[in-house]
């Protein structure tokens, strides 16, 4: 219990410290890492509490795929031109205070929300879904995910599919002179235009070229 | 203290969810940024829902976070598409130049 305790402290206060160097670094780079070091600490924690599935999945998806994404993305578009003081911007600092006190009321709303909430046993009725102990996280979570919820499970395939067909054609462009090979032009040539048959007098050649 | 309820998690969802809202209201720098905010949040959704399947002891939060995970994946790859073609166009993703709607 005090090792569960430690844990937690230690791997929600980088947590917490690397979210606000997210926010508040100047370099976009070092902001994609500390969102990395952020997406690490929070799946520690996953594993710790018993959810290693997810967690594994956290670091795979959001560390291997998402994290990199970003990490392209910054390195194409040359925000080192974009940089900029934070808070200090003259024309537009009227709502940086109206922002901070919304912040704060919805921080002290939810903090509020979790002092007051009480569980009920009564109101929940869940038992097929219940954890059992003699399954993995993992089988148990992939017992139910592919019998209760596999149509979800398949809507967000669907998802997945539709989201990558809008980026290829979101950043897809069409180049003025770059040669391209065209199947159907290539399959649909017949014999008459590609071959031609020349009567050549001898002595003197021909000149196919022109 | 030394006993990490269910109020711990919660807390610190909390906490990550509020640094993700300031994050996306007092951004000065660039689109980058205000995305990486949005993923802050959807992690703090998933801190919640995690925390509460596993300590009321029901496995539909773990499937739900799974989904959002889904979700937050192709939002972010969209999201990243539309800063390049963007970019692309008007040369720029400061959040103050930012204004063909004069909003």
């Amino acid at each position: 219990m005090i090792a569960h305790a430690i844990f937690f402290y230690v791997f929600s206060l980088i947590a917490i410290i690397s979210a606000i160097m997210v926010t508040v670094s100047k370099n976009t780079v070092h902001s994609v890492f500390f969102l990395i070091l952020d997406f690490i600490s929070i799946s520690c924690l996953f594993i710790m509490i018993g959810a290693e599935f997810l967690g594994m999945i956290m670091l795979i998806v959001y560390v291997g795929a998402v994290a990199v994404l970003f990490l392209f993305v910054v390195m194409m578009l040359n925000v080192a031109q974009q940089k900029n003081q934070w808070l200090l911007s003259e024309d537009s600092s009227g709502h940086i205070p109206i922002g901070l006190i919304i912040s704060a009321l919805i921080f002290f709303e939810l903090i509020i929300v979790i002092g007051g909430w009480k569980y009920k046993p009564d109101l929940f009725n869940s038992d097929n879904l219940q954890i059992s102990s003699e399954l993995s996280n993992t089988h148990s979570l992939g017992q139910i995910l592919y019998t209760d919820y596999i149509h979800v499970f398949q809507i967000s395939g669907m998802i997945l599919l539709i989201a990558m067909i809008g980026a290829i054609v979101l950043t897809f462009r069409q180049r003025e002179g770059v040669k391209k090979q065209s199947y159907i032009k290539q399959i649909s040539r017949e014999r008459s235009e590609g071959v031609e048959v020349l009567d050549v007098p001898s002595n003197k050649g021909v000149k196919i070229d022109d | 203290m030394i006993e990490i309820g269910l109020g711990h998690y919660l807390t610190l969802g909390a906490v990550i969810f509020t640094i993700g809202i300031v994050g996306i209201f007092l951004n000065r720098k660039n689109i980058i940024v205000i995305l990486m905010s949005i993923e802050l949040i959807l992690l703090a959704v998933n801190i919640n829902l995690v925390s509460f399947s596993i300590y009321l002891n029901d496995l539909s939060g773990q499937v739900f976070t799974l989904f959002i995970l889904t979700v937050a994946a192709a939002e972010a790859a969209i999201g990243l598409a539309i800063i390049v073609v963007y970019y692309r166009n008007s040369g720029t993703i400061r959040v103050e130049e930012i204004d063909n709607l004069k909003g």
